[in-house]
C-alpha cells in the first residue's frame, strides 16, 4: 500500500515535471486595437503558430481606441490602430512608442440609385454629399462628372458609421484633405458629428441602410465590399482620373506614399499624387514600445515581425488588404532593430 | 444567529456592488463633469473633435422609446396573461407559455438582425404608403428611411412582452380563488370575474410593466442596429434618433480622447441615475397603491355589486 503510494506520487511528478518544461517553453503573446485588419491579423497569428507551435498570440479586436488606452497603461504588449497616435497620445505614454505599418485598406462609396450602376466621384462632391448641400442625385454637380449617365430625381440618404471606426477615420481624412469646408465644419476623427444622414452599425449595418433605401448612399470597407460583392463608386485621384479601388490601385497609392515616409511611419496617404492611385487609402499601423519591460517576449515578437514583413505579406490579398510596398518594409525592417530585445 | 450574519452580510455586499458602481462612474467621468456641470443634461451637440458633449438628445430617445415600447407592450402582454390565466383551454397553455418564453430567451443581436432585414423595409413601406395628410403631421413626418423611433419601440416591445406578461399571468394565477368565485357568485359574467382579478392583482401588473420598462430603458444591441443613430430630439416617430446605451456601445472603444471617453462615462452615470429614479418612483407608487388598497377595498365592494 505504501510503495503503492510513492509509486503514484513518483508519476504525478513527472507530469507536472513535463506540465512545467512544456510551459516554460511557450510564450503568450497579448495585442488589443483596430478591427479593421483583425481578419488579417488572426490569420497571420494562426499561421505563425503553425510555423512556430511554442509562439501564441492573442489579439483582442477592441478598436483602435482601445488599442492606444491599452499599450498606453501597458496591460499588453503590442496595440494596433488605424489612424496613428497623436503627439499628445505619445507624450501621454510612459515610453516611447513606435508605430509599424502592417498593411493598407481602402475605404469605398457604395450607393443605391435606381437604374444607375456606376458613378463617378469627386473629393468636393462626396464632401458636398455628406455635408448636406447636394440632397438630389439629379443635380447639376453630380450630372457634371457623369456625363452620359441618366440620374432620376431623388432625395440623397446619407449613410455612416455610428460606431467609432478606423473606416470612418479614413474617410474623414480624405474629406478634411479635399475639402476645407469639412475639415472646418466636421474635422478629422474615429467619430464626429455628422452633419447630416443615418447612423449604421459596422459595415453590415451601412450597407444595409444602402441596400434598402432608394436614394442612399454610404462608405464601406473595401475588403468589405469586395467579399460581399457590392459595386461602388470610383474616385477621383489627385493627378485627376477616376480610380476604382483595387488592390493595385491601393498599393500604387502606397507606393507613392512610402516616397514621402516620415521615419516614425506616421504617414496619411490619402489623395497621394501620382498616376493609377486611388485616393481613399491608409496603413494601418501596430503599435510598440521601443524599450519593452518584457525582453523575452520582445525578442519572439520581432522575429513574427521579420516573418510577418517578408512572407506574412502575401497572405494580403485573400483577404482584400493590399501589402506593403517593398521600400516600406525595407525601411521597417531598419526601425524594428530599434526595439530593444535584451 | 450565525446564518443570519451571514446572510446579512452577503445581502450587503448587493448594496456595496451597486454603491461601487455608482461611485466608479462618478470618478471616471470626472473630467466632463467638471467641464460641463448641469448643461450636460440639457445641450444637445455632440461633437467628438471639437470636444463638446450635451446627453440631451439621447436621454430623450432612451425615453421616448421605452414609453413608445410599454404603450405598445403593455396591452398585448397583459392580453396574453390573461388568456392564459383564465381563458385558454388547459391543452394549449403549456406550448403558448413556452413560446412566449421562448421570446425572452433570443439573444438581442437576433432581434437586431430581424429588424434591420424585416422591420425596418417594413416600416419605411408603411410610411411610404401613408396619405400625404398624415405625412404632414409632426408625429409622422420626415424623409422615408425605415431606421427611426418607431422601429427601435417595436422591436422594444416585442422583446419586452415575454417579462411583462409572464410576470403579470403569475400574478393573475395568484389571486385567490374566492375572489373569481365571489365574483361569480353575485352573478357576474366570465369578462366580469377577469376585470374583478385584474383589479385584485393591480399593483402586481404594475410592477410586471415596470420590469419592462427597465429592461426598454437598458436596451441596447437591438436599438442601436434599428434607430438610425442621429442624436436630435424630435417627435416625429418616422426620426431617425438615438439611445444612451446606443452610443456608449458605439463610440467607447474607439475613444481615445479623454473627454470624450469621460463623457461616455457621465452617458452612463445618466442612465444609472435615470434607471435609479424610475425604480424608486415606481416602488414609491407601488406601495402608495397597496397602502390606499385596505381602506379602499371596502368602499368599492358595493359599486362592483351594482355592476
Amino acid at each position: 500500500m505504501k510503495s503503492m503510494k510513492r509509486w503514484q506520487m513518483a508519476v504525478a511528478a513527472g507530469v507536472l515535471a513535463l506540465g512545467a518544461t512544456v510551459a516554460a517553453q511557450k510564450v503568450q503573446i497579448t495585442g488589443a486595437g483596430a478591427t479593421f485588419p483583425a481578419p488579417i491579423y488572426s490569420k497571420w497569428f494562426s499561421e505563425y503558430n503553425k510555423l512556430h507551435p511554442n509562439v501564441e498570440v492573442n489579439y483582442q479586436a477592441l478598436g483602435s481606441g482601445a488599442g492606444i488606452r491599452q499599450i498606453t497603461a501597458g496591460t499588453v504588449f503590442f496595440g494596433a490602430t488605424d489612424g496613428p497616435m497623436t503627439n499628445d497620445q505619445l507624450l501621454a505614454a510612459p515610453g516611447k512608442i513606435l508605430h509599424f505599418p502592417t498593411v493598407l485598406g481602402a475605404v469605398v462609396p457604395v450607393f443605391n440609385v435606381t437604374g444607375v450602376n456606376d458613378l463617378k466621384f469627386t473629393g468636393t462632391l462626396l464632401a458636398d454629399i455628406f455635408l448636406g448641400k447636394i440632397v438630389k442625385w439629379n443635380d447639376a454637380a453630380i450630372a457634371k462628372v457623369n456625363p452620359g449617365v441618366t440620374l432620376p430625381n431623388l432625395d440623397i440618404t446619407v449613410a455612416h458609421r455610428s460606431d467609432g471606426s478606423g473606416t470612418t477615420y479614413i474617410f474623414m481624412d480624405y474629406l478634411g484633405k479635399v475639402s476645407p469646408e469639412w475639415k472646418k465644419k466636421v474635422g478629422v476623427a474615429q467619430s464626429v458629428n455628422w452633419p447630416v444622414g443615418l447612423g449604421g452599425n459596422k459595415n453590415d449595418g451601412v450597407s444595409a441602410i444602402v441596400k434598402q433605401t432608394p436614394g442612399a448612399i454610404g462608405y464601406v470597407e473595401l475588403v468589405y465590399a469586395l467579399q460581399n460583392k457590392i459595386s461602388y463608386g470610383s474616385v477621383q485621384n489627385a493627378a485627376g482620373e477616376f480610380i476604382s479601388a483595387t488592390i493595385e490601385s491601393v498599393t500604387a497609392a502606397a507606393a507613392e506614399g512610402s516616397a514621402k515616409m516620415p521615419a516614425d511611419f506616421r504617414v496619411s496617404i490619402v489623395n497621394a499624387e501620382g498616376k493609377g492611385v486611388y485616393p481613399i487609402s491608409s496603413f494601418t499601423w501596430l503599435l510598440l514600445y521601443e524599450n519593452p519591460k518584457d525582453k523575452a517576449t520582445s525578442k519572439t515578437f520581432m522575429d513574427f515581425m521579420t516573418w510577418m514583413l517578408t512572407d506574412g505579406q502575401k497572405f494580403a490579398k485573400d483577404l482584400g488588404y493590399a501589402p506593403l510596398p517593398a521600400a516600406v518594409v525595407k525601411m521597417e525592417q531598419d526601425a524594428l532593430k530599434k526595439i530593444k530585445t535584451q | 444567529m450565525k446564518f443570519r450574519l451571514t446572510t446579512g452580510a452577503i445581502a450587503s455586499v448587493i448594496v456595496f456592488i451597486v454603491a461601487g458602481i455608482a461611485w466608479t462612474l462618478w470618478d471616471q467621468a470626472a473630467l466632463a463633469i467638471h467641464k460641463f456641470g448641469w448643461q450636460f443634461w440639457q445641450t444637445s451637440i455632440w461633437d467628438p473633435v471639437s470636444g463638446e458633449f450635451g446627453a440631451r438628445p439621447f436621454i430623450w430617445g432612451t425615453l421616448y422609446s421605452a414609453i413608445l415600447a410599454i404603450l405598445i407592450s403593455t396591452p398585448i402582454a397583459i392580453g396574453i396573461a390573461v388568456f392564459l390565466s383564465d381563458w385558454c383551454p388547459a391543452s394549449l397553455r403549456a406550448p403558448l407559455v413556452f413560446v412566449t418564453e421562448l421570446l425572452a430567451a433570443i439573444p438581442s443581436i437576433v432581434y437586431g438582425l430581424w429588424g434591420i432585414f424585416v422591420l425596418v423595409p417594413a416600416v419605411r413601406e408603411f410610411q411610404v404608403a401613408l396619405p400625404d395628410w398624415i405625412r404632414a403631421m409632426p408625429m409622422f413626418s420626415g424623409p422615408p428611411v425605415g431606421v427611426s423611433m418607431l422601429s427601435a419601440a417595436l422591436v422594444l416591445a416585442i422583446m419586452i412582452i415575454p417579462y411583462t406578461s409572464s410576470i403579470a399571468r403569475e400574478v393573475l394565477k395568484s389571486v385567490p380563488a374566492t375572489q373569481r368565485e365571489a365574483a361569480y357568485a353575485l352573478g357576474a359574467t366570465r369578462w366580469e370575474a377577469t376585470r374583478v382579478a385584474l383589479h385584485y392583482a393591480r399593483t402586481g401588473i404594475f410592477g410586471a410593466v415596470m420590469l419592462g420598462f427597465g429592461r426598454a430603458l437598458g436596451e441596447t444591441m437591438a436599438v442601436t442596429m434599428v434607430i438610425g443613430n442621429n442624436p436630435q430630439v424630435k417627435w416625429s416617430l418616422f426620426a431617425p434618433q438615438y439611445t444612451m446605451a446606443a452610443v456608449i456601445a458605439n463610440e467607447f472603444s474607439e475613444a481615445a480622447d479623454e473627454l470624450h471617453l469621460d463623457a461616455l462615462v457621465e452617458i452612463g452615470l445618466v442612465l444609472f441615475a435615470i434607471t435609479l429614479i424610475v425604480n424608486v418612483g415606481s416602488r414609491l407608487l407601488l406601495w402608495q397603491m397597496n397602502r390606499e388598497r385596505k381602506p379602499k377595498q371596502r368602499a368599492t365592494a358595493p359599486a362592483e355589486e351594482a355592476a
